[in-house]
């Protein structure tokens, strides 16, 4: 067991959690400096639990959504039972395997938990809705980067199944590799959406999950046209580049009820917090998961038409009747598993590899940093949009 | 100078800096029903307005809407006047099939008061509940015509009642040259199908000005729409009416209408303390203030009869009143825009009703050529907020939010998006339901300004919100002299300055 190595570790005390909480409402990601994370430079990596894991080395690991809700004490209690404390966060990894660079699909489902016979999900290749989180023979954890048994990828090392093992092309470098699981979560999305030809679609929210969406969208399942709402000009500006030949339009949040209407030509209804579109969108993509953009998304999507999250909610207050008067559909998207394309079933993480390399993805990781600068990358991450950025990272690469 | 709701104070470079100031109110007519009845009477080429009355005919009366005058006119109207002597001349003769019709075209439908402001209450409450007064509907199928094509192929549309009626009487107020003549009827009753030949950046490009008829493209289209009318059958009697420039009168703006280098201790007294008041409102209490002022005008003139005819000697009147000699163009002109145009009365200035005002009317207020030099610079103060109406200039905001960050070019924007906006259902249903301007009315408010994007150098708006002034392609200032700056990069160190104080309105005839 190698000693010296450093990882950002996430413990269990209340004290500072709370800490983060009142942090965070003073600035975001301003949880980051007194949150419940510390910075251990003396990391001892987890034990194999069994005799298939293997150590691997992280080279970069994203900040995701879900990592800032952690480290700023806005996790859903939901989270409970399907993590375990302490953990190392980081999910997003592209990482070093016997010289060989891998990415993992962070998962943790049936096989890396040694249960047999794997669950019904598991077993029809949807990982993602895996059933046994809390079992077999590693703490429970939704995720790598979530577990306490696995370590995460904000360190110098940890653990990980064959399993979830994927070799990076050669063509696809760091930067690119670190988005294929960010973008596995966006297409999955996108393609839950199931956007058939003819029909209008939009996305709220321009961040990478927004942006890869957007591409997804535009690779697999064209929209006849596409609207977007994005804060920051920039997200604007890559959101109708990655639409590519998709009719798109991308408007500020608070346009997005007028637009939507203009681009379908309907009426409208209503004012202030009522206001929505007669009709609206066949399908919208929320890629936010506030009150407000789920409240944006029930006023411009048509009656009977689908609204897909991909953004993670949490605790919220959104008023529903538009769900039952409208007869909306609305549906969660997470994480990836299997798709089915044309016909075919394909790994999630297959098409996202493909995707990230076809659009270009690699360009959204807009800033990295090493471990000791924590607290800058968070807040950066945290504030990302506002500072022109979409994707930051940790790099790890250094170390080795 | 006028900024929006409020006014500013700016001192100019004094060695190479003039300033125009509007020529002083002409004496009104004593008798303005006298005129009116004599103008019937004795009209220009034509028979007396008795002489084509009979009973059993049908007799429709069109008169402007809203946007004229600007600002509105203290009761009575001279609208109201001309009606109620159109209406006794009727009933004398017997007609009973007497319709009124508020010529709107594309504008908003006005509402019951402010018919009943325009036409009077005995004649409002005479018509109206009998449903003999009411807004021209240019989205109604079934109240308009298509009586043929000019020779230049472009669709002739009017009123079906119109079309149908024995005589069109059309009532105008004429506040600028370009008002009145066979626009009145051509436009003013007509609809998208036909306008469209008129009000696009191509017909707007070749007027030059538009307040002066014999260079202007518009008016040489309406002109040939007026000319099938006339030979499809539809007889129209034109009454047009001109007013004098008294916009102030004695009210607590009068200071305005003064000279600044003939203002005394007690007017500068007066200008300070109104501007600061005005500071000191909330804004809707300003704008409340502002948009409650009835002006006093005095009636010029009013010649009735054949609508070619009467248009030349009204035309001549207009000028009369606001025509000034001017040497020479400019390097950099100065506006100072009001709180109103023609399309916000008790109503919001909004971005693009501002490029209007500022590119397509004061720009435009020249015979001969443009007071700027070609390459030259507008500088025009206003606040020019982002605020928009919702009730009246619904597709006002979706223009600003969808065209104005694709292009600000009218060409482009007539072709992308034009007509989506034209045939939107929405904005149909707001237009003919409620109060709101046709949704291609804002791209006419942009075409107006066409000529002068061709012509100019640049646009600087002084004090005005700098994202709002960069999306109308404008460039912001924060003072004068910050602008003044900006223009020497554009036409030169040290240019000349030419303020153009309207309003009152005036126009300038550039030797
Ligand atoms: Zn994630
Ligand atoms: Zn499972």
């Amino acid at each position: 067991m190698s000693r010296g190595h450093t990882a950002l570790v996430y413990e269990d005390e209340p004290a500072r959690f709370g800490a983060a909480l009142a942090a965070s409402k003073l600035r975001t990601g301003g949880g980051a400096s007194v949150g419940p994370l510390r910075r251990d430079d003396d990391f001892d990596p987890p034990e194999l639990p069994g005799p298939e894991w293997v150590r691997i080395q992280p080279r970069l690991s994203g900040i995701c959504g879900s990592d800032l809700a952690a480290v700023n004490g806005q996790s859903s209690r939901w989270f409970e039972p399907i993590i375990s404390l302490p953990f190392v966060p980081g999910h997003e990894v592209v990482a070093d395997h016997d010289g060989t660079r891998v990415l993992i699909e962070p998962v943790l489902g049936c096989a890396a938990r040694a249960i047999e016979p794997r669950c019904d999900p598991c077993a029809a290749g949807d990982l993602g809705n895996c059933e046994r989180l809390a079992n077999g023979c590693i703490e429970p954890g939704l995720q790598t980067g979530f577990c306490e048994s696995t370590g995460g990828g904000w360190s110098t090392e940890m653990i990980a199944h064959p399993s979830q093992l994927h070799e990076v092309p050669a063509e696809l470098d760091d930067e690119s590799a670190v988005m294929v699981e960010p973008a596995a979560c966006a297409l999955h999305g996108a393609l839950a959406a199931g956007v058939s030809p003819g029909e209008s679609a939009a996305v709220i929210g321009a961040g990478t999950m927004g942006l890869a969406a957007i591409a997804a969208l535009a690779r697999w399942t064209p929209p006849s046209a596409l609207l977007v709402a994005a804060k920051h000009g920039h997200q604007r500006e890559l959101s109708l580049e990655l639409a590519g030949p998709v009719p798109a339009s991308a408007v500020e949040p608070s346009e997005i009820v007028r637009a939507s209407r203009r681009l379908t030509g309907s009426m409208m209804l209503g004012s202030g917090a009522h206001q929505r579109v007669a009709g609206g969108v066949d399908v919208t993509i929320d890629c936010v998961g506030t009150a407000e953009s789920l409240r944006a998304a029930l006023a411009i999507t048509r009656p009977r038409g689908r609204v897909v999250v991909i953004g993670m909610p949490g605790v919220t207050t959104v008023d529903l009747t538009p769900l039952w008067q409208r007869e909306i559909s609305v549906r969660g998207a997470y994480t990836y598993g299997t798709e089915s394309l044309g016909g075919e079933q394909i790994r999630t993480f297959a098409l996202a590899m493909e995707l990230v390399a076809s659009a270009g993805l690699g360009r959204l990781v807009s800033a990295t940093y090493p471990l000791e600068r924590a607290t800058d990358a968070l807040v950066h991450a945290a504030t990302a949009g506002s500072r022109g950025a979409t994707k930051i990272a940790f790099d790890t690469r250094s170390k080795k | 100078m006028h900024h929006g709701e409020q006014f500013r104070l700016e001192k100019l470079p004094a060695d190479r800096s003039r300033i125009i100031y509007p020529p002083e109110p002409l004496e009104p007519i004593e008798d303005p029903d006298a005129a009116i009845r004599e103008a019937l009477e004795s009209p220009i080429d034509s028979e007396p307005l008795r002489a084509l009355l009979h009973a059993g005919m049908k007799l429709t009366i069109a008169f402007d809407d809203i946007s004229l005058p600007l600002p509105p006119m203290r009761r009575p109207d001279i609208r109201q006047r001309v009606i109620e002597a159109v209406l006794d001349l009727a009933a004398e003769a017997g007609v009973d099939d007497v319709h009124l019709i508020a010529a709107l075209a594309l504008h908003r439908r006005m509402t019951e008061d402010e018919l009943r402001h325009a036409v009077g209450d005995r004649v409002y409450d005479a018509l109206a509940p009998r449903g003999q007064l009411y807004n021209h509907d240019a989205e109604d199928p079934d109240a308009l015509v298509v009586l043929g094509e000019t020779r230049h192929g472009e669709e002739v549309q009017i009123s079906r009642r119109a079309a149908e009626s024995d005589l069109v009487v059309y009532v105008n107020i004429n506040l600028v040259a370009m008002d009145g003549g066979w626009k009145s009827t051509a436009t003013g009753l007509s609809g998208y199908q036909a306008l469209r030949h008129h009000h696009n950046p191509a017909t707007m490009k070749k007027s030059k000005s538009f307040m002066d008829r014999h260079s202007s493209e518009l008016h040489s289209s309406n002109w040939r729409q007026g000319e099938v009318l006339r030979n499809s059958g539809v007889k129209v009697f034109q009454i047009e009416t001109t007013v004098n420039n008294d916009i102030y009168g004695d009210g607590p703006m009068q200071v305005l209408a003064k000279r600044e280098w003939e203002w005394n201790l007690a007017d500068r007294a007066t200008f300070m303390a109104a501007r600061a008041g005005l500071d000191r409102m909330s804004p809707p209490a300003r704008r409340k203030v502002m948009h409650g002022w009835r002006a006093p005008y005095g009636l010029t003139s009013v010649q009735a009869g054949e609508v070619e005819a009467v248009h030349e000697v009204t035309t001549e009147n207009v000028y009369r009143q606001q025509l000034v000699e001017v040497e020479g163009q400019t390097d950099v002109v100065l506006f100072g825009l009001p709180y109103i145009s023609p399309y916000n009365v008790d109503s919001i200035m909004n971005p693009i009703l501002v490029h209007c005002l500022g590119l397509g009317y004061f720009f435009n207020m020249y015979r001969g050529k443009p007071l700027v030099r070609e390459g030259g610079v507008v500088i025009m103060s206003h606040p020019t907020a982002p605020e928009f109406n919702p009730v009246h200039h619904p597709s006002y905001i979706d223009f600003f939010e969808e065209v104005l960050v694709e292009t600000t070019d009218p060409v482009e924007m007539e072709q992308r998006f034009e007509k989506r906006y034209a045939d939107d259902e929405w904005y149909r249903h707001l237009y003919r339901t409620g109060n709101a301007y046709h949704g291609v009315h804002p791209f006419y408010m942009w075409y107006w300004g066409a000529h002068a994007l061709d012509h100019v150098g640049g646009v600087i708006v002084v004090g005005g919100d700098p994202g709002t002034v960069r999306r109308l392609g404008y460039r912001p200032a924060t003072t004068m002299a910050d602008a003044l700056e900006m223009a020497s990069d554009v036409v030169g160190p040290r240019p000349s300055i030419t303020y153009f104080k309207n309003p009152p309105l005036m126009m300038a005839d550039v030797k």
